[in-house]
């Protein structure tokens, strides 16, 4: 058998194959010869057949069958073999297999061996990769090294007791007495490996740190090494660029920093090494910055006094303006850390940090991203967001939804006024629009429902940005509803804002159907249009249109497009009477806790328009005082107050009561004067409205059998009353009034009221309008509630105010002429 | 140090050590990936990156990537040096070390790696006594077929690798 082929050969030979099938065949041929050499149990060439297969396990060949060798190789003699079969050994086996198990025996051996570069081969592969089985069994070994004046072996046996303890956390205790006078050798490569053996026990257990720290006094001892490392003069075995044994003092650092940490003798016994640290280190260099990185670090984390802090943050402000782009991102990953506590001080390099947006480095930019918006406050919002939306435009996709969030967040906090928060929200979504999260489309809903005065600034920018570009889903769902919401204002050209544009009813309904039809529109958004143009039918005049659009989609595929067709459909038909009610401007919503800040109108620094909730109240204590005077009419104390709602342009509850009136039935609240109770339903998507009502049977089938009645009827004004019973609560009663106008001329503001007896409750809900056309061409519809829980006789007192050929015109009337199946 | 790996500009491996305890698939599969993450990094780029939950820290040196992960608590610049170390240590011992060497005498790259990390962290911040010891090592090979030969008839056949 010709000997095996020497491993240079061997390499030589495989870098010469062109293909990888080439290699591969010479690569098992080669096992094949150095499997037969194994079988043959060739104790001469073993190293080398080992060593080659080493490299073919390099490679990424499967090198299993030669595991077994290098326990051979391990055992033997020979310095070659050992140092080639502890190779093998941290390259091929690991602490899964329990091949590993058999060489403890051998590693036992070679710690007790007479040379210590065979010693120091068994202590590398144990505190390699040694298992837990192993650390065990040879602890004892390890510790024994640890106290040896070897620095060769103790340095190594210090880095092995490291491992030890990582795998048997429990054997910490037995190197404690080894560690006593560990930091009074000279020899660096000790000190370096005492002190992460230290670092790793201190960090594992709070005695230990607690032992060490106040029986060992380590602090003192640490910092006097330190001391004499910086002071001591030039050390060629040591120097690194100008600096003597950088590396110790990183660890040395490391370690005050953990005995330091929240403990205020210690942190006191080093401020002063640390201040003389930061002040004197060189920072031409890498391994300068490295030690004041460290520092910096070390000073956040331990309880330092202010003037160090404030000096650790400057530190880390010149690195940011460090031309190496290594200094400047661990310079942001540090200010980050510490923004939160340490505000003001970062506060002072934010533009620097802003600068940092620009940089070309991925990890830099996420980490400017990330600190910019911490920074972002009241003071600064304008600036930052300019420079931020900036950002958002150019860079990667990667990071465009968390600035788009974190745009949306800082907006909201901090939005100096309305319009600039609109006009925000409104850059975002046509710059990242894709890429926003799917909260943030109810979120910006609610805020825009909320900027009452915006509506109509608000609509027209979206109705713009719709025309542009309609691929970006949440931007096209948040202007569909928008315009279905406000496509009146639309139209109309009531923007005070800005000028206004010329659209006509046709254009926008063009704009909405293009919507559905459109390839780049998912189903959700489809959802939407459709609602949207369904919410036009009381908005525009061009119902008929709209119509149409609602009856094709009634045979959509899709489901739930066909679902709302449906139902709008019936809304045109059998109920339209409710159509108006429904389809009403949205209510101002009350931010729940999970949607942020519960300060709907918060305001920073600008003055805005007040508050359109203070307006409701001049208006609603008038009715309450007509109140009164149908109380006084009525017999005073078993009267109930009449509850007022305003008409449709000022927010109002219509659909969320309706809701409640086919849902939970439990009308236990007492009379409400604030007309805009909020909702108690999310109202993230304008058809759940709908939906609700779509889930429960209309009304029941008895309620046909009531018949209507006439309630009033005099100077040209019918009043016809239509009863419904609320299902399932029988002791509802829903009232439909229909007001018709005889006479040639149109009754103007027309408001109708009513009270009944104390045992009763009512509810009026809004009016579909306060013009009764002439000559029956139209009527004016509104809905009573009446809660009649003791089943008592209906009686209702009405009184009507409206407007006739410019004189205003008040009556009063009693109704008792209820059929008795109303209250029955 | 959880591991370090050396690899070429086409991203052909020439070293690796690890220091955490991982079956062969899931070793191929991290080199795998982070080779072709890091030879996707532009030349102006930072040496650092954060990839899955470990810093990865790297440099690029002639024809050979040097990449480490460490962990989270771990100092990127002083790594930044440790690898500086090294590289300055396979100089010194090859003589103006290039990828050829490594590649023909990979298992000495792995002896001098090991007399400078154990465990992942730096045994000796000495240079000197780092080569003083791979050198003294190295002797052993060697000198041991030479006393054989004085002290007994027989010659041995020490094989040279």
């Amino acid at each position: 058998m010709p000997a095996p082929i020497r491993l240079r050969e061997l390499i030589r030979t495989i870098r010469t194959a062109r293909t990888q099938a080439e290699e591969r065949e010479m690569i098992q041929k080669e096992c094949a010869a150095i499997r037969s050499s194994f079988r043959e149990e060739d104790n001469t060439y073993r190293c080398r057949n080992v060593a080659k297969l080493l490299y073919m396990h390099m490679l990424g060949y499967p090198a299993h069958f030669g595991q077994l060798e290098c326990l051979k190789l391990i055992a033997s003699q020979k310095f070659t073999d050992k140092r080639i079969g502890y190779l093998g050994a941290m390259l091929l086996l690991d602490e899964r297999q329990d091949v590993h198990l058999l060489m403890t025996n051998c590693i036992k051996n070679d710690l007790n061996h007479s040379t210590q570069y065979v010693q120091g081969l068994a202590l590398c592969t144990l505190g390699c990769m040694g298992s837990s089985e192993m650390c065990r069994d040879l602890a004892g070994e390890v510790e024994k090294l640890l106290k040896t004046s070897n620095s060769y072996l103790r340095k190594k046996a210090a880095l092995c007791a490291v491992h030890v303890i990582r795998k048997v956390p429990e054997l910490m205790e037995m190197f404690l007495p080894a560690t006593k006078n560990l930091l009074s050798e000279k020899n660096h490569g000790v000190l370096h490996t005492s002190v992460v053996l230290l670092t790793e026990m201190c960090e594992r257990s709070p005695d230990m740190l607690l032992h060490f720290r106040k029986v060992c006094l380590l602090v003192p001892q640490l910092v006097r090494i330190l001391k004499n490392l910086i002071m001591s003069g030039y050390s060629p075995e040591h120097d690194v660029s100008g600096i003597s044994d950088p590396f110790l003092q990183v660890r040395i650092l490391r370690l005050l920093r953990i005995l330091g940490r929240s403990d205020d003798d210690s942190s006191e016994a080093m401020n002063d090494i640390l201040a003389q640290v930061a002040t004197n280190t060189e920072t031409s260099k890498n391994v300068g910055n490295a030690i004041l990185y460290e520092t910096v670090l070390t000073i956040m984390d331990i309880k330092s006094e202010s003037g160090l802090r404030v000096l650790a943050i400057n530190i880390l402000g010149r690195f940011l303006l460090n031309n190496d782009k290594n200094i400047r991102y661990v310079a942001l990953t540090s200010l980050l850390k510490t923004v939160q506590t340490d505000h003001n001080a970062v506060q002072r390099h934010r533009s620097t940090i802003v600068d940092c947006l620009k940089d070309l480095d991925v990890s830099i930019k996420r980490r400017a991203m990330e600190l910019s918006f911490a920074l972002v406050n009241g003071n600064n919002i304008r600036g930052m967001m300019k420079e931020l939306l900036y950002f958002l435009d150019s860079c990667d996709p990667e990071f465009k939804a968390d600035c788009a969030s974190g745009v949306f967040l800082a907006a909201e906090k901090y939005a100096p006024s309305k319009r600039w928060h609109i006009d925000t929200i409104m850059r975002v979504l046509t710059t990242a629009g894709s890429y926003v999260r799917d909260d943030s489309v109810p979120n910006l809903i609610q805020l825009i429902t909320n900027s009452v005065e915006m509506h109509a600034y608000t609509v027209q920018r979206l109705y713009k940005a719709l025309l542009d570009d309609i691929s970006q889903q949440p931007l096209v769902q948040v202007s569909s509803w928008c315009i279905g919401e406000y496509g009146d204002l639309l139209v109309s050209g009531q923007c005070e804002e800005e000028e206004p544009i010329q659209v006509t009813e046709d254009e926008v309904l063009d704009v909405l159907e293009g919507l559905l039809v459109s390839n780049l529109s998912t189903p959700v958004t489809r959802g939407y249009s459709l609602t949207a143009i369904m919410k036009l039918s009381t908005r525009f005049s061009s119902v008929n249109r709209i119509k149409k659009v609602v009856s094709i989609y009634s045979s959509s595929i899709d489901v739930e497009l066909q679902q709302r067709a449906v139902e709008y459909n019936a809304l045109f038909k059998k109920y339209d009477h409710m159509r108006p009610a429904l389809l009403e401007r949205m209510p101002i919503m009350e931010k729940t806790a999970s949607n942020g800040p519960t300060e709907i109108m918060q305001t920073n620094g600008e003055t805005e328009p007040s508050v359109p909730d203070t307006k409701h109240l001049p208006l609603v204590t008038q009715p309450a005082n007509q109140a009164n005077d149908l109380l006084d009419l009525l017999g005073g104390n078993d009267v109930v107050p009449v509850i007022q709602t305003t008409l449709p342009t000022k927010p109002a509850s219509a659909g969320g009561e309706l809701l409640d009136l086919l849902g939970d039935l439990s009308l236990t609240g007492g009379p409400t004067v604030v007309p805009a109770p909020a909702p108690s339903v999310p109202v993230s998507q304008p058809p759940f409205l709908l939906d609700g009502l779509s889930s429960q049977p209309l009304f029941n089938d008895t309620s046909a059998a009531i018949p209507p009645m006439t309630a009033y009827s005099k100077n040209g004004l019918k009043i016809e009353f239509t009863f419904e019973r609320a299902n399932p609560n029988p002791n509802i009663a829903v009232i439909t009034i229909h007001a018709t106008n005889t006479t040639e001329a149109d009754m103007t503001e027309f408001v109708f009221q009513a009270a009944v007896p104390k045992t009763f409750q009512l509810q009026l809900l809004s009016p579909s309008s306060n013009i009764v056309p002439a000559l029956n061409q139209g009527s004016v519809t509104q809905v009573i509630r009446v809660l009649n829980p003791q089943k008592q006789q209906l009686r209702m007192r009405v009184k009507l105010t409206y407007t006739h050929k410019g004189s205003p015109v008040q009556d009063l009337a009693e109704v008792n002429n209820f059929p008795p199946q109303s209250w029955q | 140090m959880q591991f370090m790996l050396l690899f070429s500009r086409q991203g052909k491996l020439r070293l690796q050590k690890w220091y955490v305890p991982l079956s062969d698939k899931e070793k191929k599969k991290i080199t795998r990936e982070l080779v072709q993450t890091v030879l996707a990094r532009k030349p102006k780029m930072c040496s650092f990156l954060e990839w899955r939950d470990l810093k990865v820290v790297y440099k690029r040196y002639a024809s050979l990537y040097f990449c480490c992960a460490i962990e989270n608590q771990d100092n990127e610049l002083i790594t930044l040096e440790i690898i500086h170390r090294y590289v300055e240590l396979l100089d010194k011992y090859f003589g103006s070390v290039c990828e050829l060497d490594i590649i023909f005498n990979f298992e000495k790259a792995y002896f001098i790696l090991d007399e400078f990390l154990l465990g992942g962290e730096a045994q000796d911040t000495s240079k000197k006594n780092v080569l003083k010891a791979i050198e003294q090592a190295d002797l052993l090979q060697e000198n041991r077929p030479r006393q054989f030969f004085f002290l007994s008839a027989q010659l041995t056949t020490e094989k040279p690798l």
